[in-house]
């Protein structure tokens, strides 16, 4: 059984990514960690670079799981990309990091969350970075 | 005194609230402009031209000057922070500058670029104010003989000298030549190039020609390579210095200043020879030329004066000869001449307040320039993480707006998209922009003179060299294109390695490894002149 988890290098990533190492301990299942950028933007800090992609893989090679790194640096949407990797690996749980985006920033912005809570095809665990009460 | 009175009246109008407004505003999107890789100064004058039509000339012009200088400033946090320099002239600043954000000396790298490039700014301005009036006396002299040979001049140098392809360069200008005889002979009256079609009979703006050029064509050029592996920005703190920071910058500056401004004033201009000659001169006078290539200071500070000090240069030729040699001054000028501005050595005498308002407010941009660089450059470099798709979509609206509004007419969108298509293959094949933008600048502008001396000499050809000063001009011209020939001929008769002529040129046979080695994605530096 497969987890895929959506990870930027920010707070909500950082819970989403160590929530999900716990939850494929627990159920011995692999971990894919999808990390991508649509390439669009001339400087995009949500993309992890060499560096930050081998202090992942350093780290989740400490846990022992069985695990994937999915970078995409010139991708699609990342929504698209962790349902299209979670369609194809039949997921049994998509963790992602959620922030607090207001109304209007949602309109302007989009969600990636929404999309991915909505469209996907399992269960979705989605995590804030730290509990408000 | 009389120049120093004419600056003080100036400045009164250069300082009332509305002209402060508009340099301000100039001031800031020009640097956002010069920020961006690829959207340089001249693209934005050219897109905000038919919002000026409303407006004061004066007010417009000092709009415009804030976007020139701002893009300097700019251009030159985008080559420190991401090694993609804004636009040609901010190349040599990328070598070391963004070697020293590497090795987190960014704040330093950033300080010493925006206040070189006051310093330079400053001085630069000071030298347009003293030395523009004797060239101006020297051109009312000039007959049309002359000035048709300083026109060749100008146009032979932006294409043969500063660009690393003559052909393309010739390429280039031939198009640009072609675009500006399109339209009604000025003397006889006979339709050129019109192919029957009506609209083409008045000529096709300016307008037209530079939006297409500069947005359609970059626009579509970004569309076709829109993707690309995002950079992770470098942490800035706010731009500071240390002691020794100035220490080793201040006399970088004062020779880039030295060696730009010249540079910028020649009808020739350009900021890429006196970037790197000032480049040469600080590793080779410098005390820790095991720096350079690993981060050093003078490498930032003296280049980046260069390139200020040769801006405030270019704008002598301007508005002394009505000559412009880079593209951002090509627009102002083409603005000038659509508010019914004749611009040429009488511009002086006919509009002293404006050129003096113009001047005066290039002394306030500067400085608001270095207010609002110095303090908020990691902001500036936020506007990187603009997505292009929408940074793109306002300007192909912005630019379709302005070019329908010139006349009003839907001919002139078509023949945007059909110039803008001709940009995107200018840039697919590597044609450099500034020579077409020139020859449809100066084109007409030399035709009337051509025309005018054949007048004068009733038909006959001995008219081009009935004066001396064109003699010896063209002597110039065949000269410079000449010496690099000559140059290749004797270094391949005496060998390689021991030549003369590599003591004599210096370091000049490196040059290709510095531009190599901040080519971006796959286009060169002179492709982005000033696009």
């Amino acid at each position: 059984m497969t987890i895929v988890v959506g990870y930027i290098p920010s707070e909500e990533g950082e819970v989403a990514l160590s929530r999900a190492i716990e939850e494929a301990k627990q159920k011995n299942s692999r971990l894919i960690v999808v990390n991508s950028s649509k390439g669009d933007q001339l400087v995009d800090d949500r993309l992890i670079d060499a560096k930050q992609h081998h202090e992942l893989e350093a780290r989740l090679t400490q846990t022992g799981l069985d695990f994937w790194i999915q970078r995409q640096s010139q991708g699609i949407d990342a929504a698209d990309q962790i349902l299209q990797v979670a369609e194809a690996q039949r997921a049994e749980l998509i963790v992602i990091g959620l922030r607090k985006r207001t109304a209007m920033g949602k309109f302007i912005m989009g969600s990636v969350a929404q999309r991915v809570l909505l469209q996907a095809g399992c269960p979705v665990l989605s995590l804030k970075a730290k509990n408000d009460w | 005194m009389d120049t120093l009175n004419l600056l003080m009246g100036g400045f009164e109008s250069a300082l009332t609230p509305v002209n402060l407004l508009f340099a301000f505003a100039g001031v800031v999107l020009g640097t956002a402009v010069g920020v961006l890789p690829g959207i340089g100064p001249a693209m934005a004058v050219a897109l905000l031209l038919p919002l000026t039509f409303g407006m004061e000339t004066s007010s417009a012009l000092i709009m415009f000057a804030g976007i020139y200088y701002g893009g300097m400033y700019g251009g030159s946090t985008t080559s420190i922070l991401l090694n993609t320099p804004g636009e040609s002239a901010t190349v040599i600043t990328a070598i070391e500058g963004h070697k020293m954000a590497k090795a987190g000396r960014a704040s330093q790298a950033l300080a010493t670029a925006a206040i070189g490039s006051f310093v330079a700014g400053t001085i630069g301005t000071a030298l347009l104010v003293t030395v523009t009036p004797i060239v101006v006396k020297f051109a009312v002299s000039l007959g049309a003989p002359s000035y048709f040979a300083i026109m060749v001049l100008s146009l032979v140098t932006v294409t043969a000298v500063l660009g690393s392809s003559k052909i393309r360069g010739f390429a280039a200008l031939g198009l640009g030549l072609a675009i500006g005889l399109i339209g009604m002979d000025p003397v006889s009256g006979q339709k050129r190039l019109t192919f029957g079609f009506a609209p083409l009979i008045d000529g096709i703006d300016i307008v037209v020609v530079a939006v297409a050029i500069f947005a359609i064509g970059e626009a579509l050029w970004i569309a076709a390579h829109l993707r690309r592996t995002p950079a992770h920005t470098i942490p800035v703190g706010t731009p500071w210095m240390g002691k020794e920071d100035w220490k080793r910058s201040w006399k970088p500056w004062l020779r880039g200043t030295a060696f730009g401004f010249p540079f910028g004033a020649l009808p020739a201009g350009g900021a890429e020879v006196p970037t790197f000659l000032s480049y040469v001169t600080e590793k080779k006078l410098s005390k820790h030329p095991e720096e350079f290539g690993h981060g050093a200071i003078e490498g930032v500070a003296g280049p980046e004066a260069a390139n200020n000090a040769s801006a405030a240069g270019t704008l002598t030729p301007m508005l002394a000869l009505g000559l412009p040699t880079n593209a951002t001054a090509a627009v102002m000028l083409a603005f000038l001449t659509m508010k019914g501005i004749q611009p040429g050595p009488f511009l002086f005498e006919n509009e002293p307040d404006l050129v003096w308002a113009l001047i005066a407010s290039l002394f306030i941009g500067n400085t608001l320039l270095l207010l609002i660089n110095l303090p908020l450059a990691p902001l500036w470099a936020k506007l990187l993480k603009i997505p292009r798709p929408y940074l793109y979509a306002g300007i192909l609206f912005f630019a379709t707006l302005g070019a329908f509004s010139v006349n009003m007419q839907v001919a002139d969108l078509w023949i945007l998209l059909l110039i803008g298509l001709l940009g995107f293959a200018l840039r697919r094949f590597g044609l450099p922009v500034l020579p077409l933008i020139l020859g449809v600048i100066i084109g007409p502008m030399a035709e009337e003179q051509l025309r005018k001396t054949f007048q004068l000499s009733s038909g006959s050809a001995s008219g081009i060299w009935s004066e001396p000063l064109a003699v010896g001009i063209y002597v110039l011209i065949a000269v410079l294109l000449l010496l690099p020939v000559l140059i290749r001929f004797i270094r391949r008769s005496r060998g390689v390695n021991t030549t003369v002529a590599d003591q004599v040129l210096g370091e000049a046979p490196e040059q290709p490894k510095h531009k190599a080695g901040v080519a971006y994605e796959g286009r060169s530096d002179e492709e982005r002149n000033d696009s």
